[in-house]
């Protein structure tokens, strides 16, 4: 472990301002949550009816969780925020860590490292002190924010450490991963994975009412820590403890393997290139054949998952005779089933936007490493370099939200027995998510060509877009705030009026960004090495 | 001098921030000779390729390659030239060979006899993946596809810094072929005794500009030789001469060449036993331009 303090203080001077930023975000919105639901639903009624509402949506508890304790402030403010912040903590652990083992093993910087004194585990336990560290400290600012905002204590520790203990989890699923793969890619992709199956899970637990599927996922514990309405301390407890023990595997493996490998072996490839690899377009599809055929995978499982569920939401609430009164006023169950899966299609446009803003960042990572440069010195115009990775951004996020609006038609259909139809209509509804991804798809663009140095405000546009949509409606942001979001615009599918014109200017919107930043990085500077 | 100016640089500026690459380049490389692009690290060798390249804009001056704007008419002649980057990053999913055939293809095709040949010659495993290879083995991937392209001019830039001695040697026949092809080649280096092997004439740079350029032969004319002797007596006066050692009956001194005939008179007066007298290597050039204070 020597040398370990060093590593970490190098880590703390790389990373000041990206992880400030992180927990400055994370526990911002908390507070701004917690504050707005304190001002907006003053008194016990008004909670208790927002309660009832949250119950009768199981759409909303998809994306948030049960409500454990709508009487209380805190009791809202943990539903609320539970799923968001955990969703947060984790991409910010799972990012840390891999930037500081495997990215810098695969950049070599790893190798003047370890000819250094310096313990052969110490880089891999400077990213986890790192990682962990911020979590913890996510959780000491939460408690006093929550505190000082009139909450009780223990219960906001609770809430503070619910949350730490699942980033805490995403810490050491990412010290494994960066063990597994060559790449830090490719190992920021793996965990990413586990974390989208952990949201799946949850969702799918909590919007049909199957317990048991949200308990297998870390982030169904962080919900029923129960904070403010209970506070379950000992299932922080087996949090820190599945965490401790991924921590455990991840050092086996590190210890079995040498420095730039990873425990996946890599396999020879062919000696000569096939007949179809002669153009920058089939260059950018065998770059991005892989992360394409894994995000469509993702999205098979994620539509799949969503279709089987839809007709289950309609049947709990069968059970319960005030919610099927306020579901008769809603539209019937038909209704119900449909705002569910308009809300989940929902999500599977927003992440459709990671994967877009991605694939366009692809140029960038291409450009940064110099491998744009040999391809540039070849007869290739820039406008077709471009073009050819946009191509894969733009149709590769059409066909992931297809591969996913089939799964769930497929899957939704057939328990509703009526297959054809709701293929139909769910293929539809992917498709009127396709402008605003391609939107978010643009602007990574205009940044790439026209700021190269701000492309992170790609991925902070995208988690704006996301923020605004899930808390907007809560914290009754005002109605031009919430529509600067492309994903604002589109018409509630399926069950909602299709509006063909938001679709049009979208899309419009969307090339005309896309061709601006494709202009201006033909007019600018390689950036080399 | 054979043909024309196939790399025409006058005057070219670039800066980046307040660090200023280029300040005042002029170069000029005639077709079918093979030029060294010689200086050391950080002197702009790289920025003046990527300039040649429509990778990057000059802020100034002229650039003329092949008869055709660099940045303007980029696109057309990237089919007529190949570039080897000093620096070669392969794509971790693609085998060397897919890279070969996929960066010749973008030129506009590449001689699968020659790659074959080439292969043999470098000592290539062209199934290995792009994260397999050494630096030197990315390197050879790069010049096996830049050899084998059908292109008038080849860009290389320190093209041997990861190659062992012995593909140092094969890369030394293979720009001699090229040269027999009739091919230009700009070979940036700062490995002086393979730009004294393979280059005909040699442009040095220094911060940003060229300080000495012309044929070995010019360079040399310009300084001085070394003569080392074995008199039986040491002269009183050794006029025009510098540097001058004496150990014993031995002298060891630095003259210049329209001199080198009276110095030779008063040493043969003085007896001489034993006479040796050396051109500069090009490594005494290249520190007489570097070690004076810029």
């Amino acid at each position: 472990m020597t040398g370990t303090l060093s590593l970490i203080r190098l880590a703390l001077r790389r990373d000041r301002l990206l992880l400030a930023a992180w927990i400055l975000l994370i526990v911002g919105m908390t507070a701004a949550t917690a504050s707005a639901i304190a001002e907006l639903y003053p008194g016990m009624a008004q909670r208790v009816a927002l309660g009832v509402t949250i119950g009768s949506t199981p759409a909303l508890q998809a994306l948030t969780g049960p409500v454990y304790d709508a009487t209380s402030v805190g009791g809202l403010t943990a539903w609320r925020a539970t799923t968001l912040v955990t969703v947060l903590v984790a991409l910010m652990s799972l990012f840390t860590v891999t930037r500081h083992t495997r990215a810098e093993e695969e950049s070599g910087r790893a190798e003047l490292i370890g000819a250094c004194p310096v313990g052969r585990q110490a880089i891999p336990a400077a990213a986890i002190i790192v990682a962990a560290g911020a979590n913890l400290l996510i959780a000491l600012l939460l408690t006093a924010a929550l505190t000082e905002l009139g909450l009780p204590v223990a219960s906001a520790l609770a809430f503070g450490l619910a949350i730490a203990a699942t980033g805490w989890v995403f810490t050491a699923v990412a010290a494994v991963t960066s063990q597994l793969t060559e790449h830090a890619k490719s190992a920021n992709a793996l965990a990413v994975a586990v974390l989208g199956l952990a949201f799946l899970l949850r969702a799918g637990g909590d919007a049909a009412g199957i317990e048991a599927l949200s308990w297998i996922s870390p982030l169904g514990w962080a919900q029923r820590v129960r904070a403010f309405a209970g506070d379950r301390w000992w299932v922080i407890g087996l949090t820190v403890l599945v965490a401790l023990l991924l921590g455990a595997i991840a050092a086996a493996l590190a210890r079995r393997r040498d420095l730039g490998s990873g425990v996946l072996p890599s396999r020879a490839g062919p000696a000569a290139a096939p007949p179809y690899l002669n153009s920058p377009l089939a260059l950018a599809w065998r770059l991005h054949r892989g992360s394409l055929l894994a995000w469509s995978a993702g999205f098979a499982v994620a539509g799949g998952l969503f279709g089987a569920l839809a007709q289950s939401v309609g049947e709990i609430l069968r059970d319960n005779a005030q919610l099927a009164q306020i579901l008769q006023r809603l539209g019937g169950a038909q209704a119900l089933i449909d705002t569910f899966l308009a809300a989940q299609t929902g999500l599977l446009g927003l992440v459709a936007g990671g994967y877009a803003v991605q694939a366009v960042l692809r140029l960038q990572a291409e450009e940064a490493t110099s491998r744009a440069e040999p391809v540039l010195a070849a007869a290739v115009p820039r406008r077709q370099w471009t073009l050819s990775h946009l191509i894969m951004a733009f149709g590769g996020a059409a066909m992931i939200l297809s591969v996913g609006g089939l799964t769930e038609g497929l899957a939704h259909g057939t328990r509703a027995s009526d297959i054809g139809r709701q293929v139909v209509r769910l293929l539809g509804a992917v498709w009127v998510q396709v402008p605003a991804v391609w939107v978010t798809a643009g602007l990574a663009m205009l940044l790439y060509g026209a700021l190269p140095q701000l492309t992170a405000l790609a991925w902070a546009a995208l988690v704006a877009f996301a923020l605004l949509g899930q808390l907007g409606e809560v914290l009754r942001l005002p109605e031009w705030l919430q529509r600067v979001s492309p994903y604002a615009h589109l018409p509630q599918m399926p069950g909602g009026e299709l509006d063909a014109v938001p679709l049009l200017w979208l899309t419009a919107l969307a090339l005309t960004l896309a061709t601006a930043g494709t202009t201006a990085f033909a007019r600018r500077d390689l950036i080399g090495t | 001098m054979p043909g024309d100016p196939v790399v025409l640089l006058s005057g070219l500026t670039k800066s980046f921030g307040t660090v200023r690459a280029l300040a005042g380049l002029d170069l000029s490389v005639q077709a079918g000779e093979v030029h060294g692009f010689l200086g050391p690290n950080g002197a702009g060798k790289t920025t003046a390729l990527r300039i040649l390249l429509g990778l990057l804009r000059a802020d100034s001056g002229h650039a003329e390659l092949l008869g055709g704007h660099p940045w303007r008419d980029s696109v057309e002649l990237h089919r007529r030239l190949a570039y080897v980057p000093g620096d070669v990053v392969l794509w971790p999913t693609l085998s060397g060979g897919e890279a070969i055939d996929l960066l010749g293809r973008l030129r506009g095709g590449l001689d699968q006899q020659r790659k074959q040949a080439l292969l043999e010659r470098f000592d290539l495993d062209p199934t290995k993946k792009g994260r397999a290879y050494s630096k030197g083995n990315r390197q050879k991937v790069a010049l096996i596809a830049a050899l084998a392209s059908h292109v008038e001019l080849l860009l290389l830039d320190e093209p041997t810094a990861g190659l062992d001695p012995l593909m140092e040697t094969a890369f030394r026949a293979c720009v001699n072929d090229e040269r027999g092809n009739g091919r230009t080649v700009l070979l940036s280096s700062h490995i002086l005794s393979e730009v004294e092997a393979l280059c005909d004439r040699v442009s040095i740079i220094r911060a940003g500009r060229i300080v000495e350029s012309g044929t070995l032969a010019q360079l040399r004319h310009l300084t001085r030789n070394t003569v080392t002797a074995e008199l039986d007596r040491i002269p009183d006066h050794l006029p025009g001469v510098h540097n001058l050692v004496a150990e014993g009956t031995r002298v060891t001194f630095e003259v210049e060449p329209p001199r080198l005939g009276q110095v030779l008179r008063t040493l043969s007066d003085a007896g001489v036993r034993n006479l040796t007298c050396r051109p500069p290597t090009l490594e005494e050039l290249f520190l007489r331009h570097y070690q004076a204070a810029p």
